[in-house]
């Protein structure tokens, strides 16, 4: 299935909260365990961009607006 | 491809020094979007509390002026007396506006001056260390009532929505959450409306958010939304409990 929306994040601006994870419907944000931002937490990414339907719900969520969302 | 959501202009683009998850955040989006969305960023005038929010004024992309504690409704009240064509609102928390700003925002009720007031209630004193405040439940852990608050000794947490609602001089009050996206909307269409009473010069309107604070509360953000849900919605039930536009027009 392809694409429906897309999600960009600043990572950092990132505080590392979850709040965006545990908004989203298709369960597709994870934290990056990997990787620590200029914040020093790990910040949230798109697991799989091709499930994301571009509900925004992840947006609507963040306290720090990190996340822009577009659809197709 | 097309945009649905990108940061709001009405936010500087800066870090906000909030603790990761804290709610804050979101209010001052919606905030933020509705004076964009009103047109009004160019003469909105914001007034900033003391507590957790006190650097507002370095968040907001419009003039602001930094108010004595729990004084932000009675300087709003002077900045829209004298500029009358200016959009003036004020950004409380529970600290601010629930316990030594009372009396201020009672009697700006109670004149009802034309201004708008976003009221976030967290239920704990966030700044200082999570200490009881007026709102705290009865029975939740702070460090100032570390077996629960008791309501024999510490008395019952204050509903402002309700008790502002009773004032004739009130325009429109709700109380909204930020707990879930849906709910997050519907916030975010209540300020909106509020400072639209006050655009369209119906006098004082108030919006009470609950709203977290993971730190002080001492549970993971996500977490902490569900303690909201769970704890908070059923003592401050959320909904609108004043509005005179649409009681002029039952009247009429």
């Amino acid at each position: 299935m392809a694409a429906k929306g897309k999600v960009t994040f600043s990572r950092d601006l990132c505080k590392g909260c979850g709040l965006c994870v545990s908004a989203c419907p298709l369960k597709i944000l994870e934290m990056d365990r990997e990787t620590i931002n200029e914040k020093g937490y790990n910040p949230a990414y798109c697991a799989d961009p091709q499930k994301c339907i571009g509900c925004a719900n992840c947006a609507m969520m963040c306290p720090d607006q990190v996340i822009t969302v577009e659809r197709f | 491809m097309a945009v649905v959501f990108e940061r709001t202009k009405g936010l500087r683009p800066v870090s906000t020094h909030y603790c990761p998850g804290c709610t804050h955040g979101i209010i001052h989006r919606l905030t933020a979007e509705a004076l964009e969305e009103l047109g009004v960023l160019d003469r909105a005038i914001g007034v900033a509390p003391v507590g957790c929010s006190v650097l507002a004024y370095n968040y907001f992309n419009c003039d602001m002026q930094e108010a004595a504690h729990g004084r932000a409704p009675a300087v709003a009240t002077g900045i829209k007396r004298v500029l009358p064509d200016k959009f003036v609102f004020t950004y409380q928390g529970d600290g601010d506006l629930a316990s030594i700003g009372t009396a201020e925002v009672v009697h700006a009720a109670h004149r009802g001056e034309n201004i708008s007031i976003v009221f976030v209630n967290n239920a704990i004193y966030g700044m200082t260390g999570g200490q009881m405040a007026p709102t705290t439940l009865a029975g939740q852990r702070t460090t100032t009532s570390p077996l629960g608050r008791d309501p024999l000794h510490a008395g019952y947490p204050i509903r402002i929505a309700e008790m502002l609602a009773m004032i004739p001089g009130a325009a429109f009050i709700e109380r909204v959450s930020v707990d879930s996206p849906a709910n997050v909307r519907k916030a975010k269409k209540a300020i909106k409306r509020a400072f639209e009473i006050q655009l369209e010069g119906k006098g004082f309107s108030l919006v009470e958010v609950l709203s977290t604070c993971p730190t002080n509360w001492g549970i993971e953000p996500p977490l902490a939304l569900k303690w909201l849900r769970e704890n908070m919605i059923p003592y401050y039930p959320l909904g609108n409990f004043r509005d005179k536009t649409k009681e002029e027009a039952t009247d009429e």
